[in-house]
C-alpha cells in the first residue's frame, strides 16, 4: 500500500475538498495551478534560494549524546528550531507567499494557533511586501503574548477569533469566513495540512524538505538515508508530514506521531484527535476529528496551543488509520518534563509542542542500534511564559 | 409532485424564503415559527441546523447556531418536532445545514426521516457536487429529498449549467461573495451577474439570498430572480423583545407588504 494523494485529494478514506460554493473557484484556481507553478525551474529557484539564504537551511542534523545515553539508542535532532523565526513553519509560508505571487495576490490572510504559522505568515508578507492579516484564538493571543506583537512588529494585523473556544479551531473558522468575503484578491496561507484539497498536500511538499535533508544528512553521517524510527508531535500535522514525507513508502522507518493528551485522555480535557476522534468533516476534509455523538465539534485542551486542534490533516488519519504511523500521546506533564530534561541534557529549550515528541521517548523501547530521528520542531522561546507558569523546574 | 416544484408552478415571482434556526430563540419555538412564518405569507421555509462550526454563516447566524446547540437542540430534537408538522403546515420545507451532524446522523436515516416528516429538500454548503452525485443521490432520490445547489458572482458559467443540471427544485443564487449577513443591501454591481444568470435560461427557478433585509432589497431581487430568501434579518426581528408571532408576522408584512 502506497501513502500518496488521488485526484481527488484523498489518502484512502479520508481527504476531499468539502467547502462552500464560495470558495469553489480559490480552491480550483488552486489546485489548476499549484503544481505547475510549483514545479517551474524559475519558482523551484526562488524556493530554494529563500530557504537556504533566509531560512537557513539546511537546518543541522545533530547527535544529541546525552539523550541517547539516557534512552539507550542513537538519537539525532532535526534542528527545525533553527529554521528563521522559530520554528518549521517557515518552510510553507516561503513556498505558499511565492504562490501566492505567481498567483497575482495581492493580500494575504492566515490563522494561527502558537502563533508560529503566524510569524512565519507576517515574516514572509514583510519579506515581499505583502498585506497580511492573521487570525488568532483569543485564548491563544493572550497564552503566546511575544508572537502576537511580533506580527504586530513585521507589519501584520492580528484580529482576534472570539468565537466558540477562542482557539486554533476558531481562528481557522474566521479566516476561512474571509476568504468568502474576498475571493479575488487574497490567498488564504493554511497553516498545516490541513483544509481542503490541495492544501494538505501542498504544504506538506513544502515541508517535505525536512525528510529530504534528514536522508541526505543521514547518508553522510551514518552512510544509509533511513533511521529505525522518525518520531514527530502533530497538531495538525505539518511537521509531522515534512518529516515523514520522504519515509511515507520505507516500510523498514517506523513512522511515530505524538499527539496531546492535554490533562489525560480520559479527562475531557485533551487533543488526541486519534484516541477520541471519528470520522467527520472539519475545515474542508474529511479526517478524524474529536466530535459528540451529534457531529458537533468538540472544544480540544492541550497546553500546547499549536496541538490545540480537534482534527488531524487528512494524511494522518490515514497513516493511523493503515497502522503505517504509531500514535502515542503525552499529558502535558510529560510534555513539560520532557522539555526541562532536552534543555538539561543538550541546552536547547524546545517548544512546548516539540516537547511532547521527546515525551513520547518514555513509552518506547530501543535497541542500541536503532537510529531515532526526533523532529525538533521550534524553539521554545515563544513559550517561557508557559514553563514559568508551569514552574517545575 | 414535490412540493417545491408545486410552488413553482403556481407562484413565479416574489417567492419568499425565510430561514431560522432551529432551537432559536427557544428549544421548542420550531413549530411555532414554521406555522407564523406561514400564516404571515412566507412562501417556503429553511430550517437552519446548528453546527459549532458554521463556516458560510457571519455573526448573526453564528450565534444563534450557538444559542441553539446549548438549548439542546439537535437532530434528533428537530424531527420529533416535526413529527405531524403536515398536518399543520403546508408550504415547502427545506432543511439547512453543514454536513457533519448529517454524517453522524446517517445520511441514509437522514434521509428516511426528512421523507417521513415531510420535509422537501436539504441544503448542505459545504458538500461538494461530486460527493452528492456519487454518494448521497441514490439516498436522496429514494426519500423524494431535493439537494439545492448554491452559485456565487464567481461562479463560471460551465459551473452554473453543471449544477442547473444536477439541480431540482430551485438554484440558490447567492448575491455577492460573502457569508450571512455579512452585508445589508444588494449593490449595483450584483446587476452584472444577476444579468447574466437571466440570459442563460435556466431549467430551475432560482432564489436570491445573502444581504436580502427589508422590502426594498426584496424588491429589487425579485426583479432578478424568481424570489428571495431572507436569513440574518429574519433572526435578528426575531431576537428583538416582544410576542414571537407578532414579530414574525410583522417582519413578513415589512418585506413583502
Ligand atoms: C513548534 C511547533 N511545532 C508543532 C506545531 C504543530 O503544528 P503541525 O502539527 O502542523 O506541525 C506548531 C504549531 O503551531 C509549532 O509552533
Amino acid at each position: 500500500m502506497k501513502i500518496q494523494v488521488d485526484e481527488r485529494g484523498y489518502y484512502g478514506n479520508f481527504g476531499g475538498a468539502f467547502i462552500p460554493e464560495m470558495l469553489y473557484p480559490n480552491i480550483e484556481e488552486l489546485r489548476e495551478n499549484y503544481e505547475q507553478i510549483v514545479q517551474a525551474p524559475d519558482f523551484q529557484k526562488q524556493f530554494n534560494h529563500l530557504l537556504r539564504d533566509f531560512v537557513g537551511r539546511p537546518t543541522p542534523l545533530y547527535l544529541a549524546e546525552r539523550l541517547s545515553e539516557k534512552y539507550g539508542a542513537e538519537i539525532y535532532l532535526k534542528r527545525e528550531d533553527l529554521c528563521h523565526t522559530g520554528a518549521h513553519k517557515v518552510n510553507n509560508t516561503v513556498g505558499q507567499i511565492l504562490l501566492a505571487q505567481k498567483l497575482g495576490k495581492q493580500k494575504v490572510i492566515a490563522e494561527t494557533g502558537a502563533g508560529q504559522h503566524g510569524v512565519a505568515t507576517a515574516t514572509v508578507c514583510a519579506l515581499m511586501g505583502i498585506e497580511c492579516i492573521v487570525y488568532m484564538g483569543e485564548v491563544d493571543m493572550a497564552r503566546q503574548k511575544p508572537n502576537v506583537e511580533r506580527m504586530r512588529i513585521l507589519g501584520a494585523e492580528v484580529r482576534p477569533a472570539t468565537s466558540g473556544s477562542k482557539t486554533l479551531k476558531d481562528a481557522t473558522n474566521e479566516a476561512m469566513r474571509h476568504w468568502i468575503n474576498n475571493p479575488t484578491d487574497t490567498h488564504y496561507i493554511i497553516g498545516s495540512v490541513v483544509g481542503p484539497h490541495p492544501y494538505p498536500e501542498m504544504v506538506a511538499r513544502f515541508q517535505s524538505v525536512i525528510s529530504k535533508e534528514i536522508k541526505a544528512q543521514l547518508l553522510e553521517k551514518k552512510g544509509k538515508e533511513n533511521p529505525d524510527y522518525v518520531i514527530a508531535c502533530v497538531g495538525g500535522g505539518s511537521n509531522a508530514a515534512g518529516a515523514f514525507y520522504h519515509y511515507y513508502n520505507e516500510e523498514d522507518v517506523q513512522l511515530v506521531a505524538v499527539e496531546a493528551a492535554g490533562l489525560g485522555n480520559h479527562t475531557g480535557e485533551s487533543a488526541a484527535t486519534t484516541v477520541l476522534g471519528k470520522p467527520g468533516i472539519l475545515h474542508g476534509s474529511k479526517t478524524l476529528l474529536m466530535q459528540t455523538e451529534d457531529g458537533q465539534v468538540v472544544e480540544p485542551y492541550s497546553i500546547s496551543a499549536g496541538l490545540d486542534y480537534p482534527g488531524i490533516g487528512p494524511v494522518h488519519a490515514h497513516l493511523f488509520e493503515t497502522g503505517r504511523a504509531k500514535f502515542y500521546s503525552v499529558t502535558d506533564e510529560e510534555a513539560m518534563k520532557a522539555g526541562v530534561l532536552l534543555s538539561r541534557t543538550e541546552g536547547i529549550i524546545p517548544a512546548v509542542e516539540s516537547a511532547h515528541a521527546f515525551a513520547a521517548l518514555n513509552q518506547m523501547t530501543f535497541n542500541s542500534s536503532d537510529v531515532v530521528v526526533i523532529n525538533l520542531s521550534g524553539r521554545g522561546d515563544k513559550d517561557l511564559e508557559t514553563y514559568i507558569k508551569w514552574g517545575k523546574y | 409532485m414535490n412540493r417545491i416544484d408545486k410552488l413553482f408552478q403556481d407562484k413565479k415571482e416574489r417567492v419568499l424564503n425565510v430561514y431560522f434556526t432551529a432551537g432559536y430563540p427557544q428549544l421548542n419555538d420550531t413549530t411555532t415559527i414554521l406555522e407564523a412564518l406561514e400564516t404571515s405569507g412566507a412562501d417556503l421555509i429553511e430550517i437552519g441546523i446548528p453546527y459549532s462550526d458554521p463556516i458560510a454563516d457571519g455573526p448573526t447566524i453564528q450565534e444563534s447556531n450557538g444559542v441553539a446547540l446549548e438549548n439542546g437542540m439537535t437532530l434528533k430534537v428537530l424531527f420529533n418536532q416535526l413529527k405531524g408538522i403536515r398536518d399543520k403546515v403546508s408550504v415547502p420545507i427545506v432543511l439547512m445545514g453543514y454536513v457533519n451532524p448529517i454524517v453522524q446522523f446517517g445520511v441514509e436515516n437522514f434521509c428516511a426521516k426528512c421523507e417521513e416528516v415531510g420535509v422537501d429538500a436539504v441544503i448542505l454548503p459545504d458538500l461538494p457536487m461530486f460527493e452528492y452525485l456519487e454518494i448521497y443521490k441514490p439516498m436522496f432520490e429514494k426519500h423524494g429529498l431535493y439537494n439545492i445547489f448554491l452559485i456565487t458572482p464567481q461562479t463560471s458559467e460551465a459551473r452554473i449549467r453543471q449544477i442547473d443540471e444536477n439541480s431540482n427544485g430551485f438554484i440558490y443564487m447567492v448575491s455577492s461573495a460573502s457569508t450571512t449577513g455579512a452585508k445589508t443591501s444588494i449593490s449595483l454591481d450584483q446587476s452584472d451577474y444577476f444579468a447574466r444568470v437571466k440570459n442563460m435560461n435556466l431549467k430551475n427557478p432560482t432564489l436570491i439570498g445573502f444581504g436580502i433585509s427589508n422590502a426594498e432589497t426584496f424588491d429589487k431581487a425579485c426583479e432578478n430572480a424568481n424570489g428571495a430568501i431572507i436569513g440574518s434579518a429574519f433572526i435578528k426581528a426575531i431576537s428583538e423583545e416582544g410576542n414571537l408571532e407578532e414579530k414574525i408576522s410583522g417582519f413578513v408584512r415589512s418585506v413583502i407588504g
